[in-house]
């Protein structure tokens, strides 16, 4: 496989775990933590998840 | 590639497309392979996005790659957010793949594959993903405005308050439509039961993963759960054959719904749905890999379809619901083809997260095509069933009988044979008691989905793993969408309550949060005990409810739409948006007329109300008059409601038109992007 190829596996890939971190929210928590700057934890993470349940649990999904 | 290569390219795609097209459309009396479906609807979406977003984008809305997006001007990392379009893209799918294409296009395959086939296609095409992307883009334009906002702004009042009314409208009723989806699903199975019931301690694990092992490592629990579900569905025939465990979760459908209507209201108004969260990532992860899986199995396997291009049921007699196929098979078929309820997700977190205006075609009007296909993966999976099996699963015991004997006599009677032995060891196959009068759309994708896979992952010997998978699958999403959307329509209650007395709308204030989960969880549990209790189903009265209301929201967008393009002098190309509108227009209000005043008491709900009336007075019957009549209203209102959306749209276009009113739009200012100086 060529080297062209390859990278653009690569970038495919990079893209499809982009995706799944932001789909499944830890894009959100990385964006947190840089915003906050803290380290991840566990009060981090509950402080994170008092900060954006409410906004999530406004977003409408489909039928 | 230079122009006339190009030229070919295309042109060999057009040709492809017309031929598979051609093939889906005459083929007549023999099977045929479902390749010719995926061909038919690649062809159709890559000529769709080649050259009409492309049109739309260029002559109507005029992408801009230098406006800065709101994404830019207004980042504040949390909603307003720069992100990559193939990362939007996800996110945008995501959200708007739900159980609706994939129980609709089942539904209407009492028509045969050919009605729905051709409505996923031409509706995606030319409605579904053009009404996604202008609003898109117009929310974009608006710094990610909401439909409710737009309408308000472009159409006036009347506008904002119809659409607030009907997004509440198809919540509720989705809600209800959904529960009843999965009560049919689960009824008198207990592996089913089983399974989904085990999906509340995985979630508990999860969340306890979650918060105290690895914070924030959503993916990674997600394989965890995911694997720990298929335990559950490795268990859960293991429950089914448990004497003791079997009685425990072996339950009749009144039952079920009341511990859905019980789960949907804790869900919302207690904290426990803090604990449920990880749910949510579970159900997602197992429905991207579903639809990923069926995608690859019906390509690789590529099986042949058994059920015929057009049904005698295009008359409007078909068992599934009653109803012509015009204007029936158009509101059966929502998600797919044409949602209203996607101007929500494009008017919501969506645009917030486009870095460039131009990407906004890719992901509208992308996304949609993808959807589309997973509807025409299901409409693969229920036509690769022999209709009689189909139609044994589908139709309610109150049209076919009580009895197999009975079912299958009247089924075959129609030219569908089907014996009860083949319903019976099949139903042995997928480790169920039996299989008939399933209603809902999902066992019956979940037979198609099993028969797919067992040609060839472990054969015939796995064939309930799968089936019981897809029913899971099913059933998961569905509960996430319905706690969800419970505390959606709270929300969007109380923000309402709170301009009438303000501590209403804190949504921390619990007398508030109590009194409108009631609401909302009251309102969409009273549907779903009204389909629980119906004789012939419930899924023939609430699923058409739903559609309708959902193609009148979509009639909303396409009025806020076609608002904008008039006021923004592009008058000419109107039809875009218009001719959807029109359609939907005659569609949906030829469907609520059928639905309130025909005299076929299987339609029309009043007609049905009068035929109780005038059989013997129980007070089961009086309670079925008052649903009918209920259903009757709650259609009209509807219709009423949008009328007044459409008349007051018509006032606007003729008074911009005519040069007496002012055409000004509400556009946020032009703002030069810095994100293009930054790529040089």
């Amino acid at each position: 496989m060529s080297r062209k190829t390859m990278s653009r596996f690569a970038k495919a890939a990079r893209i499809l775990l982009a995706t799944l971190r932001e789909i499944f929210d830890e894009a959100a928590y990385a964006r947190f933590l840089l915003r906050t700057r803290m380290t991840s934890s566990v009060e981090a993470y509950a402080a994170f998840r008092q900060e954006f349940e409410e906004a999530k649990t406004r977003r409408p999904k489909c039928c | 590639m230079n122009k006339s290569l190009s030229i070919v390219a295309w042109g060999i795609v057009g040709a492809l497309g017309v031929v598979a097209v051609g093939v889906v459309a005459v083929r007549r009396g023999e099977p045929i392979n479902a390749l010719w479906l995926v061909v038919a609807a690649t062809c159709c979406y890559a000529l769709g996005y080649r050259f009409y977003s492309k049109f739309i984008a260029a002559k109507i809305l005029a992408l801009d790659a230098l406006r800065a997006t709101p994404a830019e001007r207004l980042e504040n990392g949390r909603d307003f957010l720069v992100t990559n379009k193939w990362v939007v893209f996800g996110h945008h799918f995501a959200a708007i793949a739900g159980p609706g294409p994939l129980v609709g296009p089942v539904l209407a395959a009492q028509f045969g594959y050919l009605p729905g086939t051709l409505w996923v296609l031409a509706g995606a095409v030319f409605a579904g993903c053009v009404q996604d992307f202008v609003i898109l883009l117009f929310s974009v334009r608006r710094d990610g405005k909401s439909l409710t906002e737009m309408a308000k702004e472009e159409i006036g009042r009347v506008g904002g308050f119809v659409a607030y009314a009907a997004v509440i409208a198809i919540l509720v009723i989705l809600l209800a439509v959904a529960a009843l989806i999965v009560v049919n699903a689960l009824k008198d199975s207990p592996w089913g039961t089983f399974t989904i019931a085990m999906t509340i301690p995985i979630a508990l694990l999860m969340g306890l993963y979650l918060r105290r092992i690895r914070p924030g490592k959503v993916l990674e629990v997600s394989v965890l759960g995911f694997f720990l579900v298929l335990l559950a569905i490795w268990g859960g025939q293991w429950a089914s054959q448990n004497a003791a465990m079997a009685r425990v979760f072996t339950l009749r459908a009144p039952s079920l719904a009341i511990l859905i209507i019980i789960y949907g209201f804790a869900a919302s108004a207690l904290p426990v749905w803090l604990l449920l969260a990880p749910r949510d990532y579970l159900s997602t992860f197992v429905k991207l890999g579903t639809i990923g899986l069926l995608g690859i199995g019906i390509v690789v396997l590529h099986p042949t379809l058994h059920m015929p291009a057009l049904t005698r049921f295009v008359d409007g007699s078909g068992p599934v619901f009653a109803g012509k196929i015009f204007p029936f098979a158009f509101i059966t078929i929502a998600c797919g083809a044409i949602s209203g309820f996607h101007s929500l997700i494009s008017s919501g977190t969506t645009p917030k997260l486009i870095a460039r205006e131009t990407e906004t075609r890719m992901v509208g009007y992308g996304a949609m095509m993808a959807e589309s296909a997973v509807a025409v993966m299901a409409i693969i999976a229920a036509c690769v069933l022999q209709p009689g099996v189909y139609f044994a699963i589908n139709s309610p015991a109150g049209v076919v009988g009580q009895t197999a004997a009975a079912a299958t006599g009247t089924i075959s009677s129609w030219g569908f044979p089907v014996t009860a032995s083949d319903m019976q060891a099949l139903a042995h196959a997928v480790g169920e008691q039996t299989l008939f009068n399933r209603t809902g759309g999902a066992p019956a994708f979940a037979v198609g989905m099993a028969h797919i896979f067992s040609q060839s992952l472990g054969g015939a010997t796995v064939m309930a793993l799968w089936y019981h998978f897809a029913v899971m699958f099913e059933a998961l999403f569905i509960l996430t969408i319905l706690d969800a959307g419970t505390r959606v329509a709270r929300f969007m209650i109380q923000d309402a309550l709170g301009h009438i007395y303000k501590p209403l709308g804190r949504t921390s204030w619990y007398p508030s949060i109590l009194a409108t989960s009631g609401l909302v969880v009251g309102a969409w549990g009273y549907f779903l005990w009204q389909g629980v209790r119906d004789p012939l189903g419930g899924i023939n009265s609430l699923w058409p409810l739903f559609g309708i209301a959902n193609q009148l929201l979509a009639t909303v967008a396409l009025c806020v739409a076609t608002t904008i393009i008039i006021k923004l002098h592009r008058a000419r190309y109107a039809a875009v948006t218009l001719l959807p509108l029109a359609w939907l227009v005659a569609v949906t209000f030829t469907a609520s007329w059928h639905k309130v005043l025909d005299p076929n008491p299987r339609v029309g709900f009043l007609a049905q109300a009068r035929v109780l009336a005038a059989g013997p007075a129980t007070s089961a019957s009086a309670q079925l008059i008052f649903n009918n009549r209920l259903d009757a209203a709650v259609t009209a209102v509807l219709v009423v409601m949008v009328a007044l959306v459409l008349i007051e749209s018509v006032r606007q276009w003729v008074g911009v038109l005519s040069g007496g009113e002012e055409s000004r739009v509400k556009e946020a200012p032009f703002v030069m992007t810095r994100l293009a100086e930054e790529r040089g």
